[in-house]
């Protein structure tokens, strides 16, 4: 730094909050800001210059860049510290409700159809384990049943059987899943369809469980 | 004045432990999220093993957050009170 361009604040007592010290102007009033207790916090124009001699635009923008900076940082901290306490809310939420399907224990076991009640390539829709999570029963052959959770793994939408096509098929999003094995087979879906596990008793089709998979 | 009390942080050099302290909390909430939707997915998927272990690492990532954003209030502080 040259000699006709001394730091200013070197001159100044950081003690004292005197009047026009307020802003690089003193147009922002002096209870805007906390008296300065460090000389570095005295707010000078960088080149240094006095405020009267500063050109209009900065008079009527006296921003402190170096503790706007600083305030910025530490606010945006504080945010992402918020959104810290937000995931592990989540975690916690899953964690609770694992309490609670655990606490439920395991599904009843529920009469579907005779087998006679549903046709080779025909389905039959019912809830299961609750009235909350509807279910598609698909007579694939003559003796093979299938059952899976018509909720799609990708946001809820209802799943339609296309037996013909050997599928699921979402309309919310073009998804599609194997009609034998509930797996994703095209669109958004990453998860398979939660199987309900039959049982055939006589001429019966029983639910008795639930099959959930990732892959 | 103690001869072991230690000079307060300028505000430049609070600055620079903010930012230092931002790419580590940053880090650590990249972490989070994927943990978040990796326990997500497999607690969907019927796999109950890793709830307890994924809230336990996220509560100890919010933990280190919250004390560095404490640790940070502490040296403001300090500052101000001239401690």
């Amino acid at each position: 730094m040259d000699e006709g361009r001394r730091d200013p604040r070197a001159l100044i007592d950081p003690e004292i909050n005197s009047a026009g010290r307020e802003g690089l102007t003193g147009t922002a009033p002096a209870s805007l800001y906390a008296p300065s207790a460090e000389r570095e916090q005295i707010t000078i124009a960088p080149d240094f210059a006095p405020a009267d001699a500063q050109p209009a635009w900065r008079q009527d923008f006296p921003i402190d860049w170096p503790q706007d900076l600083y305030v910025e940082r530490r606010d945006f901290l504080k945010f992402m510290v918020l959104t810290s306490a937000a995931f592990t809310v989540g975690q916690a939420w899953i964690a609770l409700q694992n309490w609670y399907r655990r606490r439920d224990g395991r599904p009843p076991i529920v009469r579907l159809a005779a087998i006679d009640e549903i046709p080779v390539g025909g389905s039959l829709a019912f809830r299961y384990p609750d009235e909350y999570e509807p279910c598609l029963l698909v007579r694939l052959t003559a003796n093979d049943f299938v059952a899976f959770n018509q909720k799609c793994t990708h946001l809820s939408c209802a799943v339609i059987p296309r037996p013909d096509e050997g599928s699921f098929y979402c309309p919310c999003h073009e998804g599609r899943f194997d009609l034998r094995t509930g797996a994703p087979i095209a669109g958004p879906p990453k998860r398979p369809l939660t199987r309900v596990l039959l049982e055939r008793r006589g001429n019966e089709i029983y639910a008795v469980g639930l099959e959930e998979r990732t892959v | 004045m103690s001869p072991h009390a230690r000079r307060p942080f300028s505000r430049d050099q609070r600055t620079t432990i903010i930012s230092g302290m931002l790419v580590f909390v940053l880090i650590m909430i990249v972490l989070q999220l994927w943990l978040l939707t990796a326990t997500m997915n497999a607690w969907l998927g019927g796999d109950e093993s890793i709830v307890w272990p994924g809230l336990a690492v996220s509560t100890g990532a919010f933990a280190l957050n919250a004390g560095l954003f404490v640790y940070l209030r502490r040296i403001e502080r300090a500052r101000t009170d001239g401690t």
